[in-house]
């Protein structure tokens, strides 16, 4: 009856998102383009001149990068707690893609903390528990290859990722917190969003983009592991 | 068409960002859908008879 339970669980994800997969696909071009496109299009800044565009990608980026690592503690704690397959495998699945978005909000960063800052890099609150970030997604991914067995592997790494999710906060209150270069929140606020109408919107079709991106890979990349879970016990019962 | 080239003279930064943007995501759809493929080919390959 155990197995029945465990294999029930990929099996219906399998189903289910064979049939989403073209939906969040088609969703993610149209909300990226749209938003990409606007972006590009909207004015300079009064202040910040045409460095704004950098918001449009920077922004998303560093968004998903927190999202993500907040569904890979959540999927930890699923796993480890109720011991549920599909959660070890959602929980793996997400790390290197959540690494990429973190390496992108710190690079895009960069290139728009130069010409308004004056640096590429400080070592304030916010940017360094950012970069934290990015370390903590790639020892997650070192401690799954650090072990032969999957069970333990999952449970070692999930054990990192919950850990880690005390960051999260740190990043989300870095810049209330701390004295820092890095600006406030100026959309989800109180008294609403302190920015333009002419960058809200790009920024709103570019956040939503990024995060149905997200959605899209991490699915596929799912659907990979169980593919690749049912090959290896198929190697296993032709070697037996 | 250089008023957009010169991005209000931050060319040097605007443009880089989308580079690496392009890169990083297109690298991240390539190595996902390429992961796929094989993990579909090689079940394929064993489930044939």
């Amino acid at each position: 009856m155990a197995s029945l339970f465990t294999f029930a669980n990929p099996k219906r994800f399998m189903d289910l998102s064979a049939v989403m997969l073209p939906w969040l696909a088609g969703a993610t071009a149209v909300t990226l383009g749209a938003g990409l496109v606007l972006g590009f299009l909207s004015p300079p800044d009064y202040q910040q001149g045409d460095t704004v565009k950098i918001m449009f990608l920077h922004v998303p980026a560093a968004w998903t990068a927190m999202m993500a690592y907040g569904l890979l503690a959540v999927s930890s704690l699923i796993g480890l707690v109720w011991r549920h397959p599909l959660a070890d495998v959602a929980a793996k699945a997400i790390a290197p893609l959540g690494a990429i978005f973190t390496l992108l909000g710190l690079i895009t960063g960069s290139l728009w903390g130069k010409p308004m800052w004056g640096a590429w890099w400080v070592w304030d609150a916010r940017l360094t528990s950012f970069l934290l970030l990015l370390f903590l997604y790639l020892g997650y991914i070192a401690l799954w290859n650090a072990f032969e067995d999957e069970v333990r592997a999952a449970r070692a790494a999930a054990i990192l990722a919950l850990v880690g999710a005390v960051n999260l906060p740190i990043i989300e209150f870095s810049v209330d917190w701390w004295t820092t270069l890095h600006q406030g929140e100026s959309i989800f606020r109180t008294g609403g969003p302190t920015i333009s109408a002419v960058f809200l919107w790009p920024l709103g079709l570019t956040g939503l983009g990024y995060t149905l991106l997200f959605a899209t890979l991490w699915t596929i990349r799912i659907r990979t592991e169980i593919l690749e879970r049912r090959v290896r016990s198929l190697l296993l019962e032709g070697a037996a | 068409m250089s008023d957009i080239l010169a991005m209000g003279g931050y060319a040097a930064y605007v443009w880089p960002a989308y580079g690496v943007t392009v890169v990083l995501l297109g690298a991240a759809i390539a190595a996902t859908l390429r992961a796929y493929a094989r993990a579909r080919a090689r079940l394929a390959a064993l489930e044939k008879p």
